[in-house]
């Protein structure tokens, strides 16, 4: 006799079991505690916080070692904890231009004021395998602060430029773009859509999408998404000749203006990775030629998200720039829906989940198609065999 | 239930904006309405949209019933069922009869609803036309136009084809004469229970924001041709446990060879008729 | 004095003449600084073919985009005569309406194919979405009335569960022009419709055109650079320069016989062959 499949509860019940000990490992071996996640693996933790969009290292470092280091269950347990949150403030946008960066590099001027500093950057490394690494211990730590070539270039205050309006503040070094915007040769930033941003979280998205609302969705995406949208438009599937022309990653101060006071005060810091990239010009009978620009921010260092995020933002440009469109990243649609890790990975995954019942359909189906008449076996159902009742 | 979230896990503004789109949907049957849907602590696909209409619906009074392939004890439909005790406190059945809200993946129950009761669908694709079109903006419009021709080229295609009208589950149906409306993937077996259902029938889709709606007693007609009219499937098997010639039968196998036997999908429908029958055997 | 009165005494107004199908007025239309059309005026009688030639960037394209509503003209009217008799300004028609136009009265023959075809469908379903368009719920009629349809315009009715994307780029047109003239639309819109096609091809096609436009009775607008393919379908011609209507009569008139110094030339370096 048959007996239908019964106990989910418990079977669930034994599946979180096995999955805390799997996460656990060996427990002849220490545990890790959160300071070590978020001091060792801060790459991870920051990626977690971009992409989970709230910014707290000790949360994502929880939820990476919670999902076992899988860093898109880690980006999906913040979000599941931020849509929680009550909303207390809208804080001011960033300054960016009065970030203290611990990394800043041009690739369109050999040399800026305020200078090239390379930072804590993988860039310049042999990719070897540090066996030394796997005994425990450290490789030698190098002076911080020392300048990228060329030449010895203390990184000193910035020299305040008169164009660079937006930097008017002494700690931070002019931006690298607006020495092109003193000349008129690179479009002002573009407008966003409004002074009062959408909040992607809390309204659906609709279609055109303003710049406000494709950057947030941009900002929260998928790391290896916007990588390989990116790198397409690098290889001609919407080029938009790009030039990184300014990257820097620092602290900037995170400021709110409550309504009791009426002036902005800080609450804290935060470290961001921002890329102003440099694009193609566009120009017309009535308008001078000028560069474009795209634009990448990420939570912590995120350097690869905040580059791929500007390529793909001024990718997204090209219709209201009058250009050509039909690549992948230039498509509203097909980028912002399918940029969002937790509900791709949702929706993917969820095929495993049963589909008996929509098969069995389709077997039924399969099979008159099969039997050839179709017409014959579409026949009203089959009088059921005598003696039963429903 | 849990400390420190709010009754049934989303907070009141949440569900405030919710019930406005519910309210919209149920106001014009078979339009999607695009809802602020929320990040929940469940994956993507496995029912948030349901899941946040059922918990912007639900009061203390309400008892809930949760199914996933007309099972209440399949894994999923238990995770939520307990996602809602352990938020909501709710008393929770596995009896279509006793249940207010009956949350459902994939089936409408065989036993037939009632006025009063509502059943809350999980839906995975909620645009009928996204199969044709992958543009929102193009769809949007279609619909506003009420452009259905297109829909009817895939039954052409189908029986040019097959000799019939090749769709299963999830098939297309036109609500109120107005707006074509996907059912979510039941069988098309349930199609027709929905046309003038006596309760009210809400569709949830998280990923994709939308909420919509066919409100009692209101019909829905599946696509067809005339001379190929819709009909639903049917078995030349019995249930094995129940008898039942008139369910929905899930097909499992049973042994390496392959042998076969049918079982209703919907379990609660089962276990009662089961126990009707011992009932009159004991008598 | 009303518009029927002065009708009434206008001393040579002739008397058993339907009104126009379509008569447009003043229609003008800028891209930027670029005048792409300007003061456009022109009517189409009932069963009419009437051609636009020109170069490209005379103006022609954007008459049919203006008039078939893919564009919308800055200024200027196009009175439509609906089956019923009364009149509407398409161009101010609302969405909606041009749309319903469009899959009725209407039908539209793109130069690509890929404009007027889904290929991802076989070609009976290209000719029945029309058909289901307008309300068409019976299969097995609409499998016979495609049928015909295709065999009409030569194409093997075997063929009919067949993708597109296998025709011939001649039965591809003319798979185009089945899917429009399915429904007997009153007024066609032909985009350079021989335009990709070998010469041979062509005059096929135009063969077959020329015969159903006849026999339907359907007013066209025939959007050409070729004076052949004009001479061949069109009763009337307008001749477009610089968004302008140059020159406008029936077509052996214009063609033998132009009076624009435009016209002169145009048929001149096209012609003496």
């Amino acid at each position: 006799m048959y007996v239908a499949v019964k106990g989910g509860e418990r079977a669930i019940e034994a599946a979180h079991e096995l999955l805390a000990q799997a996460r656990r490992g060996d427990p002849q071996v220490p545990e890790l505690t959160l300071q070590q996640v978020s001091g060792q693996l801060s790459l991870a933790v920051d990626r977690v916080m971009a992409e989970g969009s709230l910014y707290d290292r000790e949360l994502a470092a929880l939820a990476i070692k919670q999902a076992r280091g899988d860093l898109i269950e880690a980006v999906f347990l913040l979000r599941a904890f931020r849509t929680t949150l009550p909303r207390l403030a809208v804080t001011r946008p960033i300054e960016t231009g009065r970030m203290a960066p611990r990394r800043r590099i041009s690739a369109t001027f050999k040399d800026l004021p305020g200078g090239q500093m390379l930072g804590p950057t993988f860039d310049y490394t042999h990719r070897l395998l540090d066996f030394a690494l796997a005994a425990g211990a450290s490789a030698a730590p190098e002076p911080a602060g020392v300048p990228a070539e060329p030449g010895p270039m203390p990184r000193a205050p910035a020299a305040v430029d008169p164009a660079a309006d937006v930097n008017g503040d002494a700690r931070g070094p002019a931006r690298a773009l607006a020495f092109l915007d003193a000349e008129d040769l690179i479009e002002r930033p573009p407008m966003t859509g409004s002074d009062d941003p959408p909040d992607i979280t809390r309204d659906p998205l609709a279609f055109p999408a303003p710049r406000a609302a494709r950057l947030q969705n941009l900002a929260r995406g998928d790391e290896g998404f916007l990588l390989a949208l990116g790198y397409s438009t690098q290889r001609g599937y919407g080029r938009t000749h790009p030039f990184a022309g300014e990257i820097r990653m620092g602290e900037v101060e995170v400021e709110i203006v409550p309504e009791e006071l009426g002036f902005a005060i800080v609450i804290g810091e935060v470290t961001v990775t921002e890329c102003d990239m440099v694009n193609q010009f566009a120009g017309s009978a009535t308008e001078p030629a000028r560069f474009t620009r795209g634009y990448g921010l990420a939570f912590g260092e995120g350097e690869r998200k905040a580059m791929a995020m500007a390529l793909v933002d001024r990718a997204l440009r090209a219709d209201q720039l009058g250009e050509d469109t039909g690549a992948p990243a230039q498509d509203q649609e097909f980028v912002l829906y399918h940029s969002d890790n937790v509900e791709a990975s949702g929706f993917v995954q969820h095929l495993k989940l049963p589909h008996y019942v929509d098969f069995q359909s389709e077997l039924n189906l399969i099979r008159r198609i099969r039997a050839g008449t179709p017409r014959a076996v579409a026949a009203e159902p089959e009088p059921a065999a005598a003696g039963e009742e429903d | 239930m849990i400390a420190g979230y709010n009754f049934a896990y989303l907070d009141e503004q949440t569900k405030r904006m919710i019930r406005r789109a519910i309210l919209k949907a149920t106001a014009i049957p078979g339009y999607q309405v695009p809802f602020a849907s929320r990040e929940m602590p469940l994956p993507y696909g496995w029912g948030t949209g349901g899941i946040q209409v059922t918990a912007s619906i639900i009061g203390r009074g309400d008892t809930l019933k949760v199914i996933d392939q007309g099972a209440d004890d399949t894994t999923n439909a238990v995770s939520i069922r307990r996602f809602f005790a352990r938020t909501a406190g709710v008393r929770t059945t596995e009896r279509t009869r006793e249940a207010s809200i009956i949350q459902t993946r994939h089936r409408i129950p065989e036993t037939p609803l009632r006025e009063g009761q509502i059943i809350v669908f999980q839906v995975p694709i909620p645009e009928p036309l996204r199969w044709l079109e992958p543009r929102e903006r193009e769809t949007r419009r279609m619909h506003a136009h009420a452009d259905y021709g297109a829909m009817y080229v895939k039954l052409y295609e189908d029986i040019a084809r097959y000799g019939r009208i090749a769709t299963g589950y999830d098939y297309p149906v036109v609500v109120n004469g107005r707006y074509l409306m996907r059912p979510s993937p039941i069988p098309k077996f349930d199609n027709p229970k929905l046309d003038r259902l006596p309760a009210l029938a809400l569709f949830g889709a998280g990923r994709e924001k939308r909420i919509y709606a066919v409100p009692p007693h209101t019909p829905v007609k599946s696509l067809d041709f005339e001379d190929h009219p819709f009909r639903v499937e049917s078995w030349r098997e019995r249930c094995a446990l129940c008898g039942s010639g008139s369910s929905f039968l899930d097909e499992i196998v049973v042994d390496d060879s392959g042998r076969r036997m049918f079982v209703c999908s919907d379990t609660d429908y089962c276990s009662g008729r089961r126990a009707k029958r011992s009932g009159a055997e004991a008598a | 004095m009303s518009d029927a009165a002065a009708l009434e005494l206008a001393p040579d107004a002739a008397p058993a003449v339907a009104p126009p199908l379509l008569a447009a007025r003043g229609l003008a239309k800028r891209y930027g600084r670029r005048t792409a059309m300007a003061d456009v005026s022109f009517e189409l009688w009932p069963g009419e073919v009437l051609a636009v030639v020109g170069e490209s960037g005379a103006g022609k394209s954007t008459l049919l985009r203006c008039l078939s509503g893919q564009d919308e003209p800055d200024a200027g009217e196009a009175m439509y005569r609906r089956l019923d008799g009364t009149a509407v300004d398409v161009l101010r028609l609302g969405d909606v309406r041009r749309r319903l136009l469009l899959r009725t009265d209407w039908g539209v023959i793109h130069q690509n194919p890929r404009d007027g075809l889904r290929f991802g469908v076989s070609a009976g379903a290209n000719v029945a979405e029309r058909l289901m368009e307008n309300g068409a719920r019976h299969y097995a009629d609409m499998r016979a009335e495609v049928a015909d349809w295709l065999m009409r315009l030569e194409i093997d009715p075997e063929r009919m569960d067949e993708l597109p994307h296998t025709f011939s780029g001649g039965m591809q047109q003319r798979l185009q022009i089945a899917r429009c003239l399915v429904t007997r639309p009153r007024l066609v819109f032909l985009d350079e419709p021989t335009g990709g096609l070998d010469v041979s091809v062509q005059a096929r096609l135009l063969d077959l055109l020329r015969t159903l436009v006849r026999e339907l009775e359907v007013a066209a607008i025939l959007v050409t650079h070729d004076l052949a393919v004009a001479r061949m379908l069109a009763d009337r011609l307008a001749v477009m320069r610089d968004g302008r209507v140059v020159e406008l009569g029936l077509t052996d008139q214009v063609l033998d016989d132009p009076q624009h110094p435009y016209t002169q030339l145009l048929v001149a370096s096209v012609l003496p062959a």
